[in-house]
């Protein structure tokens, strides 16, 4: 079974949701983002999405870009990527890369599949990829193993939600509201009736929401409806704000409190 | 005469297409969809509602009467003979989309996408712009048609065209400047991508090129094939003959698009996009995704683009703001590795050379976009020869490029431009301004000098 949805049926097992943590390597350098990533997994992240830097975020809100500019400009690259995926792996969490596809597809496809595989990564999200897209990507994952995690919307129809959740594996990516990544005072309905149409076509496939989470109260209320709650520009503003390591920490027990008491009240 | 290619230059064929791309936007490898799964249901919707528009009746005939009484179509095809004098003696023609309302060839494909629009229901669009045109030409369209409208532009575009930042507001348009990533076309696209996500419900994305993801590199072809339907028709009339090649400068490639389609099927007649070389493609500092780039995604598309060895996208350069972008449309990379389009890079220098010739020869100032096609006529017709017919496409006027042209070869009244002014060490000064232009200002050949001539305020006295 995949690695993804291993980690999170155990959560679900623990009667919660799993808490799934993003950070970019490479801000604001790489060694200190990987000390970072290492700190959300002690504070309690289940997974860590490893950001791969880029520089055409399109799908980012201003929080990610800022971060992921800085490790753009200094280069930081898949080497780096990989480095941060072992580490991850050995600081006890599931590492999953998170990139925008043109950097995949200019280390090539079945050479980042092998490497991601040797390192001890999960797989990959890929925000600007979907499965009408993904020939070689689909090919490469079903070859090494690997989980491939589509994003699914609010305006996808039902019969893109269920072509999509078909080529998923690891889980669901429901992108819980119409925008780009950012703190958000409400996460809003629309999350909630996304992971419910998803649900229905999913199977065992855990759905987790992203999207607008920043704090322990948010994520119990997501926890409340959906399997993994994911939080990215949170964690990235601990570092933007030089909290550093011992922020992401502060912030990972949090989040990892929330996604505990949510079941009762929800 | 087949169905690609009109009888007349008023008509213009919609329906007509070439057999690419496919039904799910690929060109060959290039084109396809690479953007988040939020934006796929508003691309379906757009693609289906243009399908339905582009063979309705009503549609048609609406928009072949905007072209007409509010663009000024068609536009007229003209002979330069004394810019062709530099051109190795090869005949040229301009096709004049620096005449058309808004002073570019942008004006085509916003006011189709602002009929779609408003097909759809929606009230609100939303617009990248390097240059300032499309921004321009989607803030007119709005105007016309009572749709509120926001362009997203770079920062550093903003400061090298403010003036068609203050046409845009004037015609009641939002103008918000990028100052993320370079500040220019590319993080415009990455803003109004990111605009579009959050408000797709009630806004519409008039996409300004052939780039971008399906539906938008056939769609803005289609809006911008009028050039050539028209050119092709209007070139066989005057001579009878077509022309040997047909040449137009390259950013995201609308205009060149535009000129070309009505010729892929003529075999024989050569198809030249012109990219911006910038200080010369192997300085790096350039804009000629083709010829100095490799295939890779970017805004949605596959095609070919500026890029390190980690797939970040590298900034480009050009003097050009509507040129200055790190891609290309996908169409452009499919008629390049199929070898039925070539291209080439044309630097600043050359360009700002073929500029000049042209203000002074043909009293005709271009867009400098546009100086890039007539400098690759400079280079083709010595190519060629005397016998050539050389058709380029005058894609927009340059009144908006005047203050870099200024900047350029030192005119101005206050002097030539010293180190400290930015504007000036952007635009190169220093560089050699070529023939077309010196800075002592020669009079043109022929022309009457200034102490002979009648000063303006005394004219009515001796007329």
């Amino acid at each position: 079974m995949s690695a993804l949805q291993t980690v999170i049926e155990g959560a679900r097992a623990e009667g919660r949701a799993a808490l799934i943590a993003y950070l970019p390597v490479g801000y604001p350098d790489v060694d200190t983002s990987i000390a970072a990533m290492v700190a959300a997994v002690e504070g309690g992240a289940d997974v860590v999405e490893v950001g791969v830097p880029y520089s055409d975020p399109g799908m980012d809100g201003p929080v990610i870009q800022e971060a992921v500019e800085v490790a753009v400009s200094a280069g930081v690259g898949m080497t780096d990527v990989l480095r941060a995926v072992a580490a991850v792996s050995a600081a006890g969490a599931v590492p999953v890369v998170m990139s925008y596809w043109n950097p995949i597809e200019r280390y090539g496809v079945d050479r980042f599949a092998d490497d991601l595989a040797a390192a001890g990564g999960a797989g990959a999200i890929t925000p600007d990829l979907i499965p009408d897209e993904a020939a070689a990507w689909l090919s490469a994952s079903e070859r090494t193993g690997l989980d491939r995690v589509f994003l699914v919307a609010p305006s996808s129809t039902d019969a893109r939600l269920a072509a999509t959740i078909a080529s998923c594996r690891g889980f669901v990516y429901a992108a819980s509201t119409m925008g780009v990544t950012g703190s958000r005072a409400t996460v809003g309905d629309a999350a909630e009736r996304l992971v419910d149409r998803s649900r229905e076509v999913s199977g065992d496939l855990p759905v987790c929401v992203g999207l607008g989470v920043s704090t322990g109260d948010q994520a119990a209320e997501v926890a409340g409806f959906a399997d993994g709650v994911i939080v990215g520009s949170a964690y990235v503003r601990q570092l933007l704000d030089g909290r550093g390591a011992d922020g992401v920490r502060v912030l990972s027990e949090e989040l990892a409190a929330g996604v505990r008491r949510a079941r009762v009240g929800a | 005469m087949t169905a690609l290619h009109p009888a007349a230059p008023d008509v213009r064929d919609l329906t007509a297409r070439p057999e690419w791309p496919d039904a799910t936007g690929h060109f060959g490898p290039y084109g396809g969809r690479f953007v988040p799964e939020a934006l796929i249901a508003a691309l379906d919707e757009l693609s289906e509602a243009y399908e339905a528009m582009r063979v309705d009746p009503e549609f048609i005939a609406e928009y072949a009467r905007l072209q007409r009484d509010y663009t000024g179509r068609p536009n007229p095809v003209t002979e330069v003979p004394k810019f062709a004098e530099h051109c190795g003696g090869a005949r040229v023609l301009l096709k004049r989309e620096d005449l058309n309302h808004t002073g570019s060839h942008k004006i085509n494909n916003v006011l189709g996408q602002a009929l779609l629009t408003k097909r759809i229901g929606k009230s609100r669009v939303i617009a990248e712009t390097g240059a300032g045109q499309h921004g321009v030409a989607t803030a007119t369209a709005a105007a016309l048609m009572g749709l509120s409208c926001t362009v997203y532009m770079g920062e550093e575009d903003t400061r090298r065209q403010a003036l068609n930042v203050a046409r845009m507001r004037l015609l009641g348009a939002e103008v918000i400047p990028v100052t993320t990533g370079s500040r220019t076309l590319k993080d415009a696209i990455n803003e109004a991508f990111r605009d579009w996500v959050t408000n797709v419900e009630t806004t519409n994305y008039v996409f300004g090129t052939v780039a971008g993801p399906h539906p938008f590199p056939a769609m803005v072809r289609d809006f911008q094939r009028v050039i050539g339907d028209e050119a092709r028709a209007q070139v066989l009339e005057r001579e009878g003959r077509l022309p040997d090649a047909v040449l137009a400068c390259v950013g995201g490639g609308s205009n060149a698009i535009g000129i070309f389609t009505a010729f892929v099927p003529d075999a024989d007649v050569r198809l030249i996009g012109l990219e911006a070389g910038g200080d010369g493609v192997e300085t790096g500092r350039h804009a000629s995704s083709i010829t100095g780039g490799d295939p890779g995604v970017l805004h949605g598309a596959r095609s070919y683009l500026l890029q390190d060895a980690n797939g970040q996208t590298i900034e480009s350069h050009s003097i050009s703001a509507g040129l200055d972008y790190p891609g290309v449309g996908p169409e452009h990379a499919y008629l390049h590795d199929m070898g039925r389009a070539e291209y080439r890079p044309i630097t600043d220098s050359e360009a700002m050379e073929a500029f000049a010739l042209l203000c002074r020869t043909e009293g005709i100032i271009p867009a400098i976009e546009s100086a890039h096609a007539l400098a690759g006529a400079m280079k083709v017709g010595q190519e060629l020869g005397p016998d050539a017919l050389l058709l380029v496409n005058l894609s927009g006027r340059g009144d908006k490029d005047v203050e870099t042209a200024s900047a350029w070869f030192g005119l101005g009244e206050h002097g030539a431009p010293t180190d400290e002014d930015a504007r000036a060490v952007e635009a190169g000064r220093g560089a050699d301004p070529g023939p077309g232009l010196d800075e002592e200002q020669h009079a043109t050949e022929g022309a009457v000098a200034n102490h002979e001539a009648v000063a303006g305020q005394d004219a009515g006295e001796q007329a």
